[in-house]
């Protein structure tokens, strides 16, 4: 809409000043016959055979030794053997048709490819191993909405629950939020849009912090507030060493995606005679909005799952507690580390069970935060594009009355002369 | 003067450098100064005080971990660091075996998260492509951001059963050298499964998978500068994928892979419940990192912070100020090196 406003104005100077004709035009595509298309990344058939035959080679190999012939056992001893042998037999394979280069090239990308292989397996693993056995405790509703102040260590799963932790880890990770936001990210804009040797400064230690030990961060706020001020273990002192962990992290990310504003917007900006406040508000933070509600999610997702800090300022409770500011506040990954503590086959299933749903947390966290980062810088979604394109058409029709306004004033002055 | 009008209102004047105005007199110098409107006085205020209150909290965390220890560390002295035993009610602590376990533990951590960090930041940035790229990213962003605690799970339910078995493996055909060897005090060889659970191997692994995703995703994001004019011309040279990694992809992310590799160092230094929860703390030095027992500055302080007497606190606040300041010291470093390897590496394209 407010690009169609311009165009009277392009069409009346190309009026004036007429251009060479010179016009784009697309070439002609009648007659020009399109084969299909070319698959150019696709693998030849002697690689696939290449590969299935080593697989199926090392599986046996590794099958023989392990079965018959060598005095080998256990599951980690498998698969190292099965893929060594994979490995030999490949190269082998590969070697028959190319040179020593593509052999050290296919071998390297088998290495690659099982690095990557390792590693998302183990994070499954991870997950899926603390699913299955957090189980037991996650399907009686209890396990949500009572807290364990009437459950002993005894007791069956069908009674207690880790609710008073849950409310405990949102009370803290509010109060976390409430600091870290607001200051975060007018930390982040401090760095990009004031700048000065004192922001560059303030960047060095930022960047240095993002990797604070969590205990000291603990250590930090039980000498400054609970040995310095002498308060009690509480969810505020935990809120705070939180919020000292989430601090850098989240001025780290916000700093990351402010840095991605074209600056040609800020220019614009400041070029209409916007003042620094009005183009930070209306042009860079909106832009980026998509990505700091990112930095602020995977800063919570983080902060939600530290331990050690929480361990040192929170204390440890069985019992509901909604008040920051009085009394021990316990929270998810800190009850995790107090139910695994003890022998008792149940509490070690609440244990699994609570870091389940803190797991669970962390993943829901994570995808609400891929849903809205899935968008760059200044990709907007449908409804606030219509919201910006009437916002345009509004001020275009103030624009116009405004001109009208002072032309009809200007006319009377001008008839005398 | 009418002209001057439906142009729509003043009028510029462009002066070339060459050109000298002669029609004016040289005017004198304008003095240029800036008025700030309020509103951008109020902004760049508090966005400043902002920045100065993030580096005082940042800040006061050394500040107050060095006046909390001062009174340990006076009457230790330098012993500090060269005292194995801990216990602050006798005089005689140090942090000579937690640091020396905490170094161990990272070095293992190492050896196992850099080559999987390696390998899979190379795959993600060389070898996936399309959807399987972006999914892959996501994952590994995903496992940062699951909790210390739940990989402390893992490691102590699952993982050590699973491992022993093979640091029995290790300790018996590679036991001639001194770190894999697991020994009794008479130095006669261990087979017991008891003596290889919470040992130092174990953690090591464990923190090693966690650092791992910091450490891909630096090194992927250094290895996509990779300039894409010198990769073409190494495949246009006949390169295959590999000799172009070599050549190109490796020379230009060399500053990712060392500071990469260092942030993940400084976080398996700090790392604590995952340590915690698997380590059985002792308070010596300890070669064999197969056999059970080890420490680590960060669970020394989880296990003593409950202490009651203000000395034996004081002692724990010097310990976990020499973390902080080597942590520091190495993040400061892989910083400066991600940093530097990034200025000018960039791709044109």
């Amino acid at each position: 809409m407010s690009l169609t406003t311009f165009e009277p104005a392009l069409a009346g100077e190309q009026e004036t000043e007429p251009r060479a004709a010179v016009r784009t035009s697309l070439p002609v595509r009648e007659g020009i016959e399109i084969g299909p298309r070319r698959r150019i990344r696709s693998a030849r058939l002697d690689d696939r055979y290449a590969l299935f035959g080593a697989g199926a080679a090392a599986l046996a190999i590794a099958a023989l030794l392990f079965g018959w012939i060598a005095p080998l056992s256990g599951v980690v001893g498998f698969f190292v053997v099965a893929f060594l042998a994979f490995v030999a037999i490949y190269a082998l394979l590969v070697s028959s048709t190319g040179d020593g280069r593509e052999v050290t090239d296919r071998v390297m990308t088998v290495m690659l490819a099982s690095a990557g292989v390792i590693l998302c397996g183990a994070l499954i693993f991870v997950v899926v191993f603390t699913l299955l056995r957090g189980l037991p405790a996650l399907v009686h509703a209890n396990f949500f909405f009572q807290d364990m102040e009437f459950a002993g260590p005894l007791d069956g799963l069908d009674l207690g629950g880790v609710a008073h932790a849950i409310v405990g880890t949102l009370i803290q990770i509010g109060i976390a939020l409430a600091i870290s936001i607001p200051l975060g990210i007018v930390t982040a804009l401090f760095l990009n849009e004031v700048g000065g040797r004192f922001a560059r400064f303030v960047r060095t230690i930022v960047d240095a912090m993002t990797a604070l030990p969590s205990i000291v961060a603990g250590l930090f706020i039980y000498s400054a507030i609970i040995l310095g001020l002498g308060l009690q273990r509480s969810g505020f002192a935990a809120a705070l060493a939180i919020t000292v962990m989430m601090l850098p992290i989240i001025v780290r990310a916000s700093d990351v995606v402010l840095r991605l504003v074209a600056g040609n917007l800020r220019e614009a900006s400041y070029a209409l005679g916007a003042s620094r406040w009005r183009t930070v508000w209306h042009v860079v933070l909106p832009t980026a909005r998509s990505g700091l509600v990112t930095a602020v999610i995977l800063g919570t997702a983080r902060g939600i799952g530290e331990t050690s800090p929480v361990l040192l300022t929170s204390g440890v409770t069985n019992v509901m507690n909604t008040n920051p500011f009085e009394g021990p506040m316990i929270s998810l990954p800190l009850q995790v580390f107090t139910f695994v503590g003890s022998p008792e086959p149940n509490m070690i299933a609440r244990g699994f069970g609570t870091a389940a749903v803190l797991l669970l947390l962390v993943l829901a966290l994570f995808a609400i935060a891929r849903v809205i980062g899935g968008r760059g810088p200044a990709d907007q979604s449908p409804r606030s594009q219509r919201r910006v394109r009437a916002a345009s058409v509004r001020d275009v029709e103030r624009m116009d009355a405004a001109s009208a306004r002072r032309e009809a004033s200007a006319q009377p002055q001008e008839e005398p002369q | 003067m009418n002209d001057d009008r439906t142009a729509g209102g003043t009028t510029t004047t462009v002066f070339f450098a060459d050109q000298e105005p002669q029609a004016h007199p040289p005017a004198e110098a304008r003095e240029l100064k800036p008025r700030q409107s309020r509103s951008d006085a109020v902004f760049r205020a508090v966005s400043f005080s902002a920045g100065g209150m993030t580096v005082a909290i940042m800040l006061s965390v050394g500040v107050f971990l060095s006046l909390r220890a001062g009174s340990a560390m006076q009457v230790a002295g330098l012993d500090f660091l060269f005292e194995q035993k801990w216990s602050p009610e006798t005089g005689e602590f140090g942090i000579a075996a937690v640091l020396f376990g905490t170094v161990t533990i990272a070095v293992i951590a190492m050896c196992v998260s850099v080559p999987l960090a390696l390998g899979t930041s190379l795959l993600i940035s060389e070898v996936l492509m399309g959807r399987l790229k972006q999914w892959s990213i996501t994952l590994v962003d995903l496992m940062a951001a699951v909790p210390s605690v739940v990989f402390g799970l893992w490691g102590l339910f699952f993982l050590q059963e699973s491992i022993i078995p093979v640091s029995r493996w290790i300790s018996t055909y590679f036991g001639w050298i001194p770190f894999f060897a697991v020994t009794d005090e008479t130095g006669a060889a261990m087979t017991d499964a008891s003596a290889f659970t919470s040992s130092a191997f174990i953690a090591g692994i464990v923190v090693g998978l966690m650092v791992v995703p910091t450490q891909t995703s630096i090194m992927r994001e250094a290895f996509m500068q990779a300039p894409a004019g010198e990769r073409e011309a190494a495949y246009a040279l006949g390169s295959t994928r590999w000799g172009m990694i070599t050549a190109v992809v490796l020379p230009f992310g060399r500053g990712g892979i060392i500071g990469g590799t260092m942030l993940g160092l400084g976080r398996a230094l700090g790392e604590t419940i995952a340590v915690y929860m698997i380590i059985s703390p002792i308070f010596a030095i300890n070669w064999q990192v197969l056999k059970t027992g080890g420490n680590s500055v960060s669970a020394l302080i989880a296990l003593r912070y409950g202490e009651a007497s203000e000395f034996a606190l004081s002692a724990l606040m010097a310990a976990g100020l020499v973390l902080f300041l080597i942590t520091l010291v190495i993040n400061f470093a892989a910083s400066s090196i991600v940093a530097r390897s990034r200025s000018g590496a960039e791709s044109e394209v």
